[in-house]
């Protein structure tokens, strides 16, 4: 018998796979975030449209997790994904909790998110993620990722359906660049400002990416904690 | 890897589910057509079921996948209730969140369940209405529509829905959309069943028909 099974194995086209549909695991419920550092505070912010397709699934969908005082994370891509990766380090949170009576710094947490994607290098979680807060130094810090891990920590990022429309938005307006105006590079803005521009950027935003709108939960950590705010977007 | 084993299309389908919250409850509708591709196959099957005394869950796609899921949430309170009666019940969310669970290992196992769940509960005065798709998605909404249900029904059901809408009123609307979809898809039937999830429990009603008028048709350019 095994040896039947393994001469037909044999006679099949090695290089070719047998000709049947093969179930597509992925779909991108769309949306947009963001995430800006200011010297001793970030801010977040994400909105609550779901797509699938050119459908609008739902107008309240979070796709944002408070893991620590000091840190939130904001996530774009596939829901089903989203949520199996915010369990997955909740759940690990706790476990640190529990073992170090102290919670994870920031950075820390940017090392257990990459590697927590890098684990599913071949099967990747389909998540796109923005980590933000206030690092062991007091100082705002926000951490960049790919799908699969990829990991920078930078003053402000975008990902998700929107990324390509906010992205040189916060280039100009906090990363200073092509600005006669303004000879320090390096200054940051205030808390204030940065949330304002959050917001006019996301408004801006569902002007063209018909995959933003309903609502933005916007996020400020410093050193008070993480205060939260929800603002209205299109509603088309 | 034995192919035959994975629901790669689905066979037996049911078409949309509808949904929607009224100010003391949640009224679910459904038809109660099984297709077999386009050969309407089965037609009295109920796809909506109580799982609990609070919650009730309805599906579209796999009538097989859908059956299956139904076995697997009974035995999953009859592990939580059998030998505690006395504790409270598990919640119509934490069933959605278990479905989602088992939908995402599927999918993730290249195996999915093809179906699109609607879970509709009312327990300790709030109501709850939410649904899972065949990746494991999950999300609540005061109206929901899964099928060809998210492109007719939806925006009808989003618009009529109101705060303080009444069971009547949002019987109504739900028999409204439930005879566009029987006019536009042709994978529905004339023949369905409307449940209502409130403080009184779960009642599923007898299959029933609608009115329809086809004489207007004769407007319709194509139409002979």
């Amino acid at each position: 018998m095994q040896l039947i099974q393994q001469s037909k194995q044999e006679s099949l086209p090695k290089s070719k796979e047998i000709n049947q549909p093969q179930f597509f695991p992925y779909t991108n419920n769309q949306g947009s975030c963001l995430g800006i550092c200011g010297e001793k505070f970030a801010v977040l912010a994400t909105d609550t449209r779901m797509s699938m397709g050119y459908s609008i699934v739902t107008r309240n969908a979070t796709k944002y997790l408070k893991l620590t005082d000091k840190c939130v994370l904001v996530s774009s891509g596939m829901q089903a994904d989203i949520e199996t990766l915010h369990k997955i380090l909740k759940a690990r949170l706790t476990i640190y909790q529990n073992q170090h009576q102290k919670p994870m710094s920031t950075p820390a947490i940017s090392h257990l998110l990459s590697r927590t994607l890098y684990y599913r290098r071949f099967f990747p979680l389909y998540t796109f993620n923005v980590l933000g807060g206030i690092d062991e130094d007091g100082k705002g810090c926000v951490f960049s990722y790919d799908a699969i891990g990829t990991l920078e920590r930078v003053r402000y990022s975008a990902s998700g359906s929107g990324s390509a429309l906010i992205e040189p938005i916060l280039d100009n307006q906090v990363g200073f660049k092509n600005r006669g105006d303004i000879t320090d590079k390096t200054g940051f803005l205030e808390e204030d400002e940065v949330v304002e521009l959050a917001k006019d950027t996301l408004t801006s935003t569902c002007e063209r990416d018909i995959f933003t709108g309903d609502f933005v939960h916007i996020f400020v950590v410093n050193e008070n904690g993480v205060r939260e705010e929800k603002f209205e977007l299109r509603f088309d | 890897m034995d192919p035959t084993k994975k629901t790669l299309q689905p066979y037996v389908t049911g078409s949309s589910v509808l949904a929607i919250k009224y100010n003391e409850g949640i009224i679910v509708a459904a038809d109660t057509l099984g297709s077999y591709g386009s050969l309407a196959r089965f037609t009295d099957l109920q796809r909506m079921s109580k799982v609990t005394n609070h919650t009730l869950i309805g599906g579209s796609g796999d009538i097989s996948d859908l059956q299956q899921i139904q076995k697997t949430v009974e035995s999953l309170i009859l592990e939580n209730t059998g030998f505690k009666k006395d504790e409270e019940p598990l919640t119509p969310k934490e069933i959605q969140q278990y479905i989602s669970r088992v939908m995402y290992n599927r999918r993730s196992r290249f195996d999915p369940l093809w179906n699109h769940i609607i879970v509709a509960g009312y327990q300790n005065n709030e109501s709850f209405l939410g649904a899972v798709d065949i990746f494991g998605t999950f999300y609540e909404d005061n109206t929901i529509a899964s099928g060809f249900g998210a492109y007719f029904a939806q925006p009808l059901l989003r618009k009529g829905y109101k705060e303080d809408l009444t069971k009547d009123e949002a019987i109504d609307l739900i028999k409204t959309c439930l005879k566009v979809l029987f006019y536009r898809d042709a994978r529905t039937i004339n023949k369905f069943q409307i449940a209502e999830v409130s403080e009184g429990g779960i009642t599923i009603s007898d299959p029933f028909e609608l009115e329809t008028h086809w004489e207007i048709a004769d407007w319709q350019e194509g139409h002979l």
